[in-house]
C-alpha cells in the first residue's frame, strides 16, 4: 500500500447531511481547505426525510415565547440526563441559526403576518410547563428536512465547498500520540483507497437505525462514524437510548410526522378510543415520544391493538379536513397512499412504534470536540476528533429527544463545530504525522474483506443482527433477553470476522460498501446492547420490566461504553447552565 | 404466475466489453412489493448487482431508473404499476454515461443544476429575524421547491439527450424558476439574462415527458413557460 495516494485538507467532514453541511458551510466561508466526504450525494442524506420541523423559540406563533421554556422542555423531555449547558446553548443560539437558514432561502411555511409558521409538537410547553401547550416547531409544510438539506447544499455550492461525493470513509487514522489526524476513504466509483490527512476530522455520519429490523431510517443509516470511533478505541455515551417513534407506518416502517398530532390528529385503538387520554391526561397525544410509544405497546399487549393480529394502532387524521391535509401535511398524504394504501382524508393510518433516533453517540462538548476519560474518570479532549448531529451526544437529548429538536441540534452544533475549528486552525493547531503503521491499522478491515475467500454472506448476517436488536432491545427490555442478545452478538462478531465478500471488483462496488457497513452496524449494536444491559433502571426511552423506576441515586448519569474492555462506566451530567438556574430533576409526567 | 421475469441491464467496466441484459426469476409470493424490494431480492442472489438507494420512501432521489420503458423511483413504484405480462425490464436512466449496471454518471445533470445558481440571492442586508413573506408569496414556491434531483425528468427529455451540455434541462429550469418566483430573491434580471441564449431554456420543445415521469408530480414544463413569459415581458 506504499503507493497509496494521499490528500491533505485543513478539515474534513465525514457525512453530507444537515450537521455536516452546516459545519462545512462555516469552514468554507472562512476559506479553510475543507472537504466533505459523503457516501451518497449530499441531498440523499437522511436529513432529507425529516418532516415536521425544527423546534426553536423564534416567537412567531407566540410573541412571548422564551428559549428558556424550550430549554426546560428539552431537559424534562430528556428525563434529566440532558446536559443543561448544552441545552442552554442550543435553545438560546437556536433563533440565530434558524434565521440564518431563512436568509439562506429555506422555504418555510408562513403565518398571515409573513412570519415563519410554527406548529405544536410533543413535549412542548409555555412557562416552564405551567402555561399549556406551545407551538414552537418551525415548518416547511411536512418537508422541513428536505427544504433544510437542499438549502444547506445550495449554500455550500455558493461558497465552493469541496465535495468528495460517493466516497466512503473506512476508518480513522490516529498518530502515535492517539490524536486523530485523518482517515482512510474509498472512492466508490473507482474503488481507489486514499489516505486523507487533516488537522480536524468531523464525524457527521448521522444515526444507525439500521441496527433494527424495523426502522424509519434510510438504508444508509449504518452508524459509520460510531463504528469508526469505537474501532479507534474511543468511548460512546448513552448508547442504550434509542427513540422509538410512535408513528411508523405499520409494515413499511416509513415515518409519519408527529406534526400530524401537532395539527390535531390522534391515536385510536381497536375500540376507537383515544387512549392517550388515559396515559397522559394533559398532553395526551403530544406527550413525549417515549411515553406515547410505551402507551401504544401497552394497548397492543393488552389486546386493544388493531388489525387481524392486533399488532398496531391507528392514527386518525380525517377530521382535520382536506385543506389542512393538503396544505400542512401533503407529504404524509402521499406516503400514506403509497405505503399504507390509505387516504388519510378518509381513513386512519395503521402505525406502530418504530426505531427512529439514536440519542447516544460520540460524547462531545458544545464545540463538537470529542471527549474521552482519563484514568481517573475525568473528561479529556480527543485531539483532532469532532462530532455533531445524530452521531454526537453533546447531550441535548438525554434519554429521550423531543420532536423537532434534531434539526435544531444539527444546525446549531454543526455551526458551532465549524466556528471552533476555524479558530483552532487560525491558532495553528498541528499534530504529529501518522506513521505507515498507523495507516496500515486503519486499512486492516478493508484489507480483511478484500482477502476473504469464503464464509457467510453479508445480507444474512445483517438480517440476523437486526432481528437480535429488534427482539431483545426494543421498546421494553429485560435482563434475560438482553443477556441472550449480548451473547448472540458476540457470536455474530466471530462470524462477521470470517464473512465473505464475493465481489471484489473496483467500480461502484456496493457489495463492498455493504460489507464495510456491516462492521459498523455490529459495533453500534454491541455498544447498545451492553449499555442497555448495564443501565439498571428505566429512564426516558430505556424501559425495563425488571427495573421499572427511574433511579436517580445511581443513574442520574450518562453511561460511557468503553469498547476495548467492553465495559460500561459513567459520566457526570452537566447541571450548571451559564445564565439560568438549574432545572432540578422532577417526576416526569405529561 | 407468481414468478416474475426480471430483465436487468448489466455492465461492469472492468469485465464487460459491452453491456448486456441479464434475466432473473423472482418469486414475489404474489405480494405487490416495490421495484426496489425486488432489486434487493435480486441482489441477494447476485451481490454484484449495482444500484443506488437511500431513503426508500421517495424523498432522496437516489433510485431513479427506467422501469419497463418509463423513468421513475424504484422505491415508490409498486410492481403492479409497471409489470406487464409478468415481465419487468430495468435499465439505467437514459442518456447519461453508465458507471455500472443501473448506476449512471450524473455529473452533467448536476452541472446544469449548478449553472442556474441554485441558491437565494438577495442584495439587501438581512434583518435580525426572518425576512417576511406572505402566505400567498410562499404559495408560489409550491410545486417547485419539492424537487429531489432524481433526474427522472431530464433523462426523459429528448432536448436534454441531444444537448446535455447546453440545455439546462427540466430539473435545472424548475429550480431556476423556484428562485425567480421567490419574493425574497433580488437577482431576477441576472437569472433571466443567463437563460436568454438559444439553448439554456429555449431548447425546450414542450414535449412534456418531464411532467409525465416526475415522481413528485411536479410540472417543469409549466415552470419553463413561466420563465419564457418573464423573458418576454422583460424584453418589451
Amino acid at each position: 500500500m506504499s503507493n497509496m495516494r494521499s490528500l491533505t485538507f485543513d478539515a474534513i467532514i465525514i457525512g453530507g447531511g444537515g450537521s455536516g453541511l452546516r459545519a462545512a458551510l462555516e469552514l468554507a466561508k472562512s476559506g479553510k481547505k475543507t472537504a466533505v466526504i459523503t457516501k451518497v450525494f449530499p441531498t440523499r442524506s437522511h436529513t432529507v426525510s425529516a418532516q415536521g420541523g425544527i423546534t426553536c423559540a423564534i416567537a412567531s406563533a407566540d410573541p412571548n415565547d422564551d428559549w428558556r421554556w424550550h430549554m426546560y422542555d428539552t431537559v424534562k423531555g430528556g428525563d434529566y440526563i440532558t446536559d443543561q449547558e448544552a441545552a442552554e446553548y442550543m435553545c438560546s443560539e437556536g433563533p440565530k441559526a434558524v434565521f440564518e437558514l431563512e436568509h439562506m432561502g429555506l422555504p418555510f411555511s408562513r403565518f398571515d403576518n409573513g412570519r415563519i409558521y410554527q406548529r405544536p409538537f410533543g413535549g412542548q410547553s409555555k412557562d416552564f410547563g405551567k402555561g399549556g401547550q406551545a407551538a414552537r416547531t418551525c415548518a416547511a409544510a411536512d418537508r422541513t428536512g428536505h427544504a433544510l438539506l437542499h438549502t444547506l447544499y445550495q449554500n455550500n455550492l455558493k461558497n465552493n465547498t469541496v465535495f468528495l461525493n460517493e466516497w466512503y470513509a473506512v476508518d480513522l487514522v490516529k498518530n502515535a500520540n492517539g490524536d486523530v489526524v485523518g482517515c482512510i476513504a474509498m472512492c466508490i466509483e473507482t474503488g481507489e483507497v486514499v489516505h486523507i490527512k487533516s488537522k480536524a476530522t468531523v464525524l457527521a455520519t448521522g444515526g444507525s437505525g439500521r441496527i433494527y429490523a424495523s426502522t424509519t431510517n434510510a438504508l444508509i443509516n449504518t452508524g459509520d462514524g460510531i463504528g469508526m470511533a469505537l474501532r479507534a478505541g474511543f468511548p460512546m455515551q448513552d448508547m442504550e437510548m434509542w427513540q422509538f417513534h410512535p408513528t411508523g407506518i405499520y409494515g413499511a416502517g416509513v415515518l409519519v410526522t408527529e406534526g400530524c398530532r401537532g395539527e390535531g390528529g390522534y391515536l385510536i385503538n381497536k375500540d376507537g378510543e383515544r387512549f392517550m387520554e388515559r396515559y397522559a391526561p394533559n398532553a395526551k397525544d403530544l406527550a413525549g415520544r417515549d411515553v406515547v410509544a410505551r402507551a401504544m405497546v401497552m394497548e397492543i399487549l393488552e389486546g386493544r391493538g388493531c388489525g387481524e393480529n392486533g399488532d398496531h394502532v391507528m392514527l386518525k387524521l380525517d377530521h382535520l379536513g382536506e385543506e389542512v391535509l393538503s396544505k400542512r401535511l401533503p407529504g404524509i398524504v402521499e406516503l400514506s397512499k403509497t405505503f399504507a394504501h390509505v387516504d388519510p382524508a378518509k381513513d386512519p393510518i395503521p402505525v406502530v412504534p418504530t426505531c427512529h433516533y439514536m440519542m447516544g453517540g460520540v460524547p462531545t462538548n458544545v464545540h463538537g470536540q470529542a471527549i474521552m476519560q482519563d484514568a481517573d474518570g475525568n473528561d479529556q479532549i480527543v485531539n483532532g476528533l469532532f462530532a455533531c448531529g445524530e452521531a454526537a451526544c453533546v447531550s441535548v437529548h438525554g434519554a429521550n429527544r423531543l420532536g423537532g429538536n434534531s434539526l435544531l441540534d444539527l444546525v446549531v452544533f454543526g455551526r458551532a463545530a465549524g466556528m471552533f475549528i476555524e479558530e483552532a486552525l487560525n491558532e495553528g493547531v498541528d499534530y504529529l504525522e501518522a506513521a505507515q503503521s498507523d495507516i496500515d491499522s486503519a486499512m486492516a478491515r478493508i484489507t480483511r474483506w478484500d482477502e476473504s475467500s469464503g464464509g457467510e454472506a453479508v445480507p444474512d448476517l445483517r438480517a440476523e443482527l437486526q432481528d437480535i436488536m429488534q427482539n431483545d432491545f426494543g421498546v421494553f427490555r429485560q435482563e434475560d433477553n438482553m443477556q441472550q442478545g449480548v451473547k448472540k452478538l458476540a457470536d455474530l462478531r466471530e462470524r462477521i470476522a470470517n464473512a465473505h465478500l464475493s465481489d471484489k471488483s473496483n467500480a461502484f462496488n456496493t457489495a463492498r460498501v455493504e460489507a464495510l457497513e456491516l462492521d459498523n452496524l455490529l459495533e453500534v449494536a454491541e455498544a447498545t446492547a451492553i449499555s442497555a444491559l448495564e443501565r439498571k433502571e428505566s429512564r426516558g426511552a430505556h424501559s425495563r420490566y425488571d427495573y421499572p423506576d427511574r433511579d436517580d441515586a445511581n443513574w442520574l448519569k450518562h453511561s460511557m461504553y468503553f469498547p476495548v474492555e467492553k465495559r460500561l462506566g459513567q459520566r457526570d451530567v452537566n447541571f450548571v447552565p451559564k445564565t439560568v438556574d438549574t432545572f432540578e430533576p422532577k417526576i416526569r409526567t405529561y | 404466475m407468481s414468478t416474475l421475469q426480471v430483465s436487468i441491464y448489466r455492465y461492469n467496466p472492468e469485465t464487460d466489453s459491452a453491456p448486456y441484459m441479464q434475466e432473473f426469476q423472482l418469486d414475489t409470493q404474489g405480494r405487490d412489493i416495490m421495484v426496489l424490494n425486488a432489486l434487493e431480492m435480486i441482489k441477494q442472489q447476485d451481490s454484484s448487482m449495482a444500484y443506488r438507494r437511500s431513503c426508500r420512501e421517495g424523498v432522496c432521489g437516489s433510485d431513479g431508473m427506467n422501469m419497463n420503458g418509463k423513468n421513475g423511483l424504484a422505491c415508490i413504484t409498486p410492481l403492479s404499476e409497471v409489470v406487464k405480462d409478468n415481465k419487468l425490464v430495468l435499465r439505467p436512466l437514459p442518456g447519461l454515461p453508465v458507471i455500472r449496471d443501473l448506476v449512471v454518471d450524473m455529473g452533467v445533470f448536476y452541472k446544469q443544476y449548478e449553472s442556474i445558481q441554485p441558491y437565494l440571492q438577495n442584495d439587501t442586508n438581512p434583518p435580525a429575524t426572518e425576512r417576511l413573506q406572505s402566505p400567498e408569496e410562499r404559495d408560489k414556491l409550491d410545486g417547485l421547491y419539492e424537487c429531489i434531483l432524481c433526474a427522472c425528468c431530464s433523462t426523459a427529455c429528448p432536448s436534454f439527450w441531444w444537448n446535455p451540455d447546453k440545455f439546462v434541462g427540466p430539473a435545472g429550469l424548475l429550480q431556476a424558476y423556484r428562485f425567480l418566483a421567490d419574493s425574497r430573491d433580488t437577482a431576477t434580471s441576472e437569472r433571466l439574462a443567463r437563460l436568454e441564449d438559444p439553448f439554456s431554456l429555449f431548447r425546450c420543445r414542450g414535449i412534456m415527458n418531464c411532467v409525465a415521469v416526475c415522481p413528485k408530480g411536479l410540472n417543469p414544463t409549466r415552470a419553463i413557460g413561466k420563465i419564457r413569459e418573464m423573458l418576454l415581458s422583460n424584453a418589451t
